[in-house]
């Protein structure tokens, strides 16, 4: 018996596994879809130096250059919306840490499974249901005679409060609505890491006479480190994505100086008064940053928790 | 044990009622919302429903219900819903399975991968693929709301790592009773991946059903809209202008009773989906987390 031999012996198998067209065949669907919806969109992406005119279509309209570029940087607007949406978004990018991760440790005490399932089973709840209908249940709930301000006017005595009329308000019920609908999200990830912390470390800090706030500080909380950075880091590419979906469903004029961010504002300039050149380069510059805060973070996460994503 | 010092039954008290808490803000909302929709106009207009109904009755549901305009919209969400979900899971599991095998197997099987991957880190934005959209003359058609967004590659990648953990031996047992790769996938790993088939289309049936933006943008003509566009423009933006011209039609619309139970209506399908979808829902999650 030689090698050559087992591999002679079997040479339909390997036949069979050279005749690999049905495998091309299953991806071509998805590698057509992906071309026509994923790559021609980014051939699209040359308006953003051009004057772009529906008119005229895209090779007949006029090269301007970065012009559109020079002209985000400058309109009066610009920085205000810039502020604005790394504002919110870093807000809800440190929130959205801290909470789901408390609410892990909270919930990881809880011995009883019957409890512990029923308040995952409610704090999921929200993440599922689309802005639209939150933001239709919360704008009504929030406004002047909604059920908040009616039960601080009965139970507390305080005056109404215009959280969706006043800018600053609006920014916290922003921030505060997002980690609503997103803590128990997050907090899965969290349960599922404590669930593999090593249970002999635990025993050993018992041993040493550690009590639980101790065994937190001492096991939980550095075992969960790693996945925390990762967590952490991967999301500061979204630093120049404060939530569309949100704030468009709950915004209004009113609060355009304070709450307006840069995809609401691409929405309004853009494809609303038609200035298609102006937001694809606002897109661009967007997707620039973004993708090198996604490779940053990806180092870091990679340094400082050896996370590779492949 | 730690459990039993007067320290830790003090913390285990707070917690629950921290948990309790939590558990009802999340589902307080909806409560509230179900509470408007039953009540008469009158109280509901004053805003005295808290969390029950008041002067009970289902005016507002069968005013929705008889809503031609929110109907339509209803059946083109289901119809948006099925086919978008249909085509989503038929795409991806073809090029997951292909994408499972090895390169060694399927040479070119790293270039294919990355082709995919790449789309996830650039885009060109909503402009470009609206225009793309229009070129290809799919507005106003429920195949702008299904194709553009079929091939979801974060999906396709979960469903590969599950194609990959599935044991060898029975592929190879099939492939020596002389079975090709299309009878290996459909008779020997869509029977055993049907729970993770199962949870992402769960996830594609919500994700469908949520979605407004695309309606708004690639819609034109308010009559084709889906649900949840429909109801944005009504509810959200109160932008009647569009939907109707009659009067008394608009009056039903703007009430606060109709608006709660239109809200709930549009909400219903996920609640109802829901509880089976959280109970994959930590083992998918989980499964996508870890490699190898």
């Amino acid at each position: 018996m030689n090698v050559k031999g087992t591999l002679v012996s079997r040479p339909w198998l390997k036949g069979f596994l050279k005749r690999t067209w049905p495998l091309h065949v299953m991806l071509i669907p998805a590698v057509v879809l992906q071309f026509i919806f994923g790559y021609l969109p980014l051939g699209g992406l040359v308006i953003a130096f051009k004057d772009f005119k529906p008119y005229d279509g895209i090779w007949g309209s006029k090269w301007v250059g970065l012009e559109h570029f020079r002209f985000m940087f400058e309109y009066p607007d610009s920085k205000k919306v810039i502020v604005n949406t790394v504002l919110i978004a870093g807000l809800k990018i440190i929130l959205n840490v801290i909470v789901p991760f408390t609410f892990a440790l909270l919930l990881n005490e809880v011995r009883r499974n019957s409890v512990k399932r029923t308040v995952q089973t409610l704090v999921y709840l929200p993440y599922f249901i689309s802005w639209v209908f939150l933001g239709g249940i919360l704008t009504d709930m929030l406004s002047a005679d909604g059920m908040i301000n009616s039960v601080l006017q009965n139970w507390f005595g305080m005056e109404p409060i215009l959280f969706l009329a006043s800018g600053n308000w609006f920014r916290f019920i922003v921030v505060v609505t997002d980690v609503w609908q997103q803590f128990g999200y997050g907090t899965i990830v969290y349960l599922a890491a404590l669930a593999g912390v090593n249970p002999s470390l635990y025993e050993a800090a018992e041993v040493d006479g550690a009590n639980r706030w101790r065994q937190t500080l001492s096991v939980t909380i550095p075992s969960l480190v790693p996945i925390i950075i990762v967590v952490a880091t991967l999301a500061i590419g979204n630093i120049l994505n404060a939530g569309f979906d949100q704030i468009f469903n709950m915004y209004n004029p009113l609060v355009y100086d304070k709450g307006d961010i840069i995809d609401t504002f691409v929405y309004r300039t853009g494809i609303l008064n038609g200035q298609y050149s102006f937001a694809t380069a606002v897109g661009v510059f967007k997707s620039l940053v973004g993708f090198l805060l996604i490779v940053v973070g990806y180092r870091v996460a990679y340094k400082l928790a050896d996370y590779k994503i492949f | 044990m730690y459990y039993k010092t007067r320290g830790y039954q003090l913390f285990t008290i707070l917690n629950y009622c921290i948990l309790v808490i939590a558990g009802l803000l999340c589902i307080l909302p909806i409560i509230h919302i179900l509470a408007i929709s039953f009540s008469a106009s009158a109280p509901a207009n004053a805003h005295l429903v808290g969390l029950w109904p008041v002067d009970f009755n289902i005016e507002s549901y069968t005013k929705t219900l008889n809503n031609p305009n929110f109907l339509r919209a209803f059946f083109i969400s289901v119809g948006r819903t099925i086919l978008g979900t249909f085509m989503t899971m038929s795409v991806i599991t073809l090029a997951a399975y292909s994408l499972s095998k090895d390169s060694s197997v399927l040479k070119s099987r790293n270039i294919y991968a990355w082709y995919f991957v790449f789309t996830m880190l650039f885009t060109g934005g909503m402009i470009p693929l609206y225009m793309v959209v229009r070129n290809l003359h799919m507005m106003d058609t429920i195949w702008a709301l299904v194709l553009p967004g079929a091939v979801q590659v974060f999906n396709m990648i979960l469903l590969m790592n599950f194609f990959k953990a599935t044991p060898k031996e029975l592929e190879e047992a099939a492939l020596i009773d002389g079975a090709g790769h299309f009878t290996v996938l459909f008779r020997v790993y869509l029977p055993l991946a049907m729970a993770s088939i199962a949870t992402l289309s769960l996830f594609s049936v919500v994700g469908s059903w949520n979605a407004w933006f695309d309606g708004l943008l690639y819609i034109n003509n308010y009559r084709n809209y889906p649900l949840a566009t429909f109801l944005q423009t009504v509810i959200v933006s109160q932008d009647f202008s569009k939907l109707t011209a009659n009067p008394r039609d608009l009056l039903n619309i703007s009430q606060r009773t109709v608006k709660a139970a239109q809200i709930f209506i549009g909400m219903l399908p996920v609640l109802l989906i829901y509880p089976f979808l959280q109970r994959f829902f930590v083992k998918g999650i989980v499964l996508g987390a870890i490699k190898e």
